[in-house]
C-alpha cells in the first residue's frame, strides 16, 4: 500500500477513534486506574490502597444484594419481552384493519421516555387511589403496596421493563419476519406442515439472528436501565429494589466515593464484557446467516 | 512573531470583553430546591425578581434543582468541576459534608460589622443547631420546618371523636387511630387512622419518635450516633407496631410524595408531614382540617428540618458580598413573611412574626403558628460526617424493620456498627 492511502486510512478513522477513545477507552482506564486509589476529600488528598476497595467489595452485603437483585431482573424481564416481543410481531405482521394503530400502540412505550413513563407507573401503583387499587377495590379485594414491600418491589419494576422493552424488540421481531421470504412458507404448506410446525422450523431459526441481537441487547439493558428506580422506589425497602448500576450511582453521587464507585463499575464492566462475549460464542453456533 | 501577535490580540480581546460589562455588575448563580406540593419555586422566583428590580448592578440566575437530594449532587458535581454555584439552598444537614469537602465558607468572613452580628443572633437558636459548628456559621436558615400533625376534622365527627382534639400523646394517637380506621364489608381498609411516611427519608419523621421518646440520635460534632439505644429501639418499635399490632397505618414502606394526596382523598384521617405543606393542604384538602404538634411520648419533641443558604468556595470577594446581600435581603420580615405565607414553612426569625401581615396571617389562619411553637421542643436533624452513607444506613435499618425483615434492635444493631466504622475516623 501506498504511504497516501496509510495516511487516508487513519484519517477516515480519525474522527470516530478520537471520540472512542476520549469517551471509552480514556474513562475506563482511568475508572480501573482509580479503583486502587482511596476516595479524595476535600482536606484528604486520595493515596494508593491496592486492593482494599476490592476487598471492601467483597465484603459489601448491599454489593451482593443488588448483584443478586440484577441477576433476578434479567431473568424476569429478558425471556418474557422476548416472548411477548415475537408474539407481538407475528400477530401484527399479519393483515388485518387498523394493523398501524396496533402497531404503533406497541410501540409506544419505546418512545416514552422513561422518566415520564416511571410517573405514570407511580400513579398505578399508588396505594389506596392508584390505578391497580382502584380496579383491585371494584373487585372486593384490599390495598396493595406493591413499592412498599420488599417481595414485590423489584417485580413492579420488572412490570415496567417488560412494558417498556417489548414494543421495542418487537420492531426487530417484525424487520426480521418481513425478510423470510413467503416462498419458504408457502412451499412448506403445500409439504402440508402446519402453522406450529412453521413457526418451529421456519420462522423461529430463520429469526435466530435476530434474536441474538435482541438478547445481547436486553442483557446489556438489564443492567443499564435504572431510570424507573428512582422515580418508583429509590432502590427500597432496604435496597429490595436496587440494581448495580444505581448502586453505582449512590456510591459515586451521593455518597461520593469516587473510587469505591469506580471499582463497582470495573465488577460491571467485566461482567457485562464476560456475558456478551459468552453469549455471542454460545449462541452463535446455533444462528443461522443467509 | 505568532505568538505575539497572538497574545496581544487576546490582550484587547480581554479589555473590550472587560469595558463591555458595566462597572461592578455582579453574577450569582442560585440553585434551590423544592420538597414540597404547591407553587413554592414560583414564589422564591418571583422574590428573586423583586430583589433583582431594586437591584439593576446585581444578575441572579435562580435555578430550580429539584428535590434536596438532587440539589447536593448537583452542587457537589458542579463545585467539583470547578464550577460551583455562589449560593445554593441545600439541606442544613449537608453541613458537615459540604465542610469535608472543602466547598464552603462561612459567613463569619463577611459578616463583620455588629449590625451584622445582630443580624446573625435574630435567628431562632433551634434552626442555628444544624448551621453552625466549631464556632463558625455555615449555614442561614431559610426553608425551614417542622414535622407536623394534620388531621381532618370530618373524619374525627364521623368517628365519634371530638373534631377539635388531636391526640396529644402516643397513646391516644393509637386510640384515635383504631376509631379512626374504617374497613368495607370485605374487611378491607378504606381508611387509616394515621400516615407517617416513610419512603425516601424515613429517619426524619422518625426523629420525632426518637426525640419524643427522650433519645438523641447523634452527637453535635457529627462523629457519633446512637442508633442502637433501647430507647431508639423503642420508638422503631412503637413506628412497626402502628402498622403490625395496633393496625392504624397502611403496612410496608408509605410513600412520602403521595402523602399529602392520601390525606385530601381520605386515605388517612391523620398524616405526619412538613409544615412547608401547609399552604398546599390549605388549598387542597376538601374538608376542614387541623394542625397541631407532634404527640409526645416521655416528652414533646421534633426535629428542625429543611434547607439553609451555603456560601460556595471559588467565588469572588464582590460575589460573596452581593450573595450575602441578598440573603439577608430574603430572610427580613417583609419577604419571609410572603414565603412563610405561601409554603407553611417557618420563619427562621423571630421579627418576622411581629410583622402586622403575619399577625394578621396567624389571626385569621392560626395553624401557621403550630410549626413555630414546636421550635421550643425542636432539636438538630440527624447531621454527621459523611452524611448521606450514615442517614441511608439509618433509612435502610427504618426499611427493614417497618417491612419485618429484622427486628428493631437487629436493625439498629446492624445500623449502629456500619455507621461507627464510617464515623470513626473523623473523631
Amino acid at each position: 500500500m501506498s504511504r497516501r492511502h496509510w495516511i487516508q486510512a487513519w484519517l477516515l478513522l480519525l474522527p470516530a477513534m478520537v471520540f472512542l477513545i476520549a469517551f471509552t477507552h480514556v474513562p475506563a482506564v482511568t475508572t480501573i486506574w482509580n479503583s486502587f486509589f482511596s476516595t479524595p476529600r476535600g482536606r484528604r488528598p486520595s493515596v494508593f490502597v491496592g486492593l482494599d476497595n476490592y476487598e471492601r467489595l467483597v465484603a459489601d452485603p448491599v454489593f451482593w444484594k443488588v448483584l443478586g437483585n440484577n441477576l433476578w431482573f434479567a431473568l424476569g424481564t429478558i425471556p418474557i419481552s422476548i416472548l411477548l416481543a415475537i408474539v407481538m410481531a407475528l400477530f401484527v405482521n399479519r393483515q388485518f384493519r387498523a394493523r398501524g394503530l396496533v402497531r404503533m400502540a406497541y410501540f409506544t412505550p419505546t418512545v416514552l421516555p422513561l422518566i415520564a413513563v416511571a410517573n405514570i407507573w407511580l400513579f398505578f401503583y399508588t396505594p389506596g387511589f392508584g390505578l391497580i387499587d382502584q380496579i383491585l377495590g371494584w373487585l372486593g379485594f384490599g390495598q396493595t403496596n406493591l413499592l412498599g414491600s420488599p417481595d414485590t418491589a423489584l417485580p413492579a419494576l420488572m412490570a415496567v421493563t417488560i412494558w417498556k422493552e417489548a414494543g421495542f424488540f418487537m420492531i426487530f421481531y417484525l424487520a426480521a419476519l418481513q425478510s423470510i421470504p413467503p416462498s419458504l412458507t408457502e412451499a412448506a404448506r403445500i409439504e402440508g406442515a402446519g402453522s406450529w410446525r412453521i413457526f418451529w422450523q421456519i420462522t423461529f431459526p430463520l429469526m435466530m439472528p435476530t434474536t441474538l441481537f435482541v438478547s445481547v441487547n436486553a442483557v446489556i439493558n438489564s443492567f443499564r436501565m435504572v431510570d424507573h428506580i428512582f422515580i418508583l422506589t429509590g432502590g427500597g425497602p432496604d435496597n429490595a429494589s436496587s440494581l448495580l448500576l444505581y448502586y453505582i450511582y449512590e456510591t459515586s453521587f451521593r455518597y461520593w466515593d469516587t473510587s469505591y464507585g469506580a471499582t463497582l463499575t470495573v465488577v460491571m464492566i467485566a461482567l457485562l464484557c464476560l456475558i456478551a462475549i459468552g453469549q455471542v460464542f454460545f449462541l452463535d453456533r446455533k444462528v443461522h446467516y443467509k | 512573531m505568532l505568538a505575539f501577535s497572538l497574545k496581544s490580540v487576546a490582550a484587547s480581546a480581554a479589555i473590550a470583553l472587560a469595558s463591555a460589562l458595566p462597572a461592578g455588575a455582579v453574577d450569582l448563580q442560585f440553585y434551590f430546591p423544592v420538597a414540597v406540593g404547591g407553587g413554592a419555586a414560583n414564589t422564591i422566583q418571583s422574590l428573586t425578581d423583586e430583589y433583582l428590580a431594586a437591584h439593576p448592578d446585581v444578575k441572579i440566575d435562580a435555578i430550580y434543582s429539584g428535590s434536596y437530594q438532587d440539589t447536593i449532587t448537583k452542587v457537589i458535581t458542579a463545585a467539583r468541576g470547578g464550577n460551583a454555584p455562589q449560593l445554593s439552598v441545600a439541606l442544613s444537614v449537608d453541613m458537615f459534608t459540604l465542610i469535608e469537602e472543602d466547598m464552603i465558607v462561612p459567613f463569619d468572613d463577611y459578616l463583620t460589622s455588629d449590625e451584622d452580628k445582630a443580624w446573625l443572633a435574630g435567628f431562632y437558636p433551634a434552626f442555628m443547631e444544624n448551621s453552625q459548628t466549631g464556632g463558625k456559621t455555615w449555614g442561614i436558615p431559610f426553608q425551614r420546618s417542622t414535622p407536623v400533625l394534620y388531621w381532618n376534622k370530618q373524619a374525627f365527627a364521623e368517628a365519634g371523636l371530638d373534631p377539635e382534639t388531636p391526640p396529644a400523646t402516643w397513646e391516644e394517637m393509637v386510640e384515635m387511630g383504631q376509631k379512626l380506621t374504617k374497613k368495607d364489608a370485605n374487611g378491607n381498609v378504606t381508611q387509616w387512622g394515621v400516615r407517617i411516611p416513610t419512603s425516601g427519608f424515613p429517619y426524619w419523621l422518625f426523629q420525632g419518635l426518637t426525640t419524643q421518646n427522650d433519645v438523641i440520635v447523634a452527637n453535635n460534632e457529627g462523629n457519633k450516633t446512637n442508633f442502637d439505644d433501647p430507647k431508639v429501639v423503642e420508638a422503631l418499635q412503637y413506628l412497626v407496631d402502628l402498622s403490625g399490632k395496633y393496625g392504624v397505618m397502611e403496612p410496608g414502606i408509605v410513600e412520602w410524595g403521595a402523602t399529602p394526596k392520601a390525606f385530601f382523598e381520605g386515605q388517612t384521617a391523620m398524616m405526619w408531614t412538613t409544615t412547608g405543606n401547609l399552604t398546599n393542604v390549605r388549598t387542597n384538602a376538601p374538608f376542614d382540617f387541623g394542625v397541631a404538634m407532634l404527640p409526645a411520648g416521655k416528652r414533646r419533641g421534633a426535629p428542625t428540618g429543611g434547607g439553609n443558604f451555603y456560601l460556595f468556595k471559588g467565588t469572588s470577594d464582590a460575589q460573596m458580598r452581593a450573595a450575602v446581600d441578598f440573603i439577608q435581603w430574603i430572610t427580613a420580615p417583609t419577604q419571609s413573611a410572603k414565603w412563610t405565607m405561601a409554603t407553611g414553612y417557618v420563619a427562621p426569625r423571630p421579627e418576622t412574626w411581629e410583622t402586622d401581615t403575619m399577625k394578621a396571617y396567624a389571626a385569621e389562619f392560626p395553624p401557621v403558628l403550630v410549626a413555630r411553637d414546636q421550635l421550643e421542643f425542636a432539636v438538630a436533624e440527624l447531621s454527621t460526617y459523611e452524611n448521606q452513607r450514615v442517614t441511608q444506613i439509618f433509612n435502610d435499618a427504618l426499611a427493614a424493620a417497618i417491612t419485618g425483615q429484622k427486628d428493631a434492635a437487629t436493625a439498629l444493631k446492624d445500623a449502629q456498627a456500619q455507621a461507627e466504622a464510617i464515623l470513626k475516623t473523623y473523631r
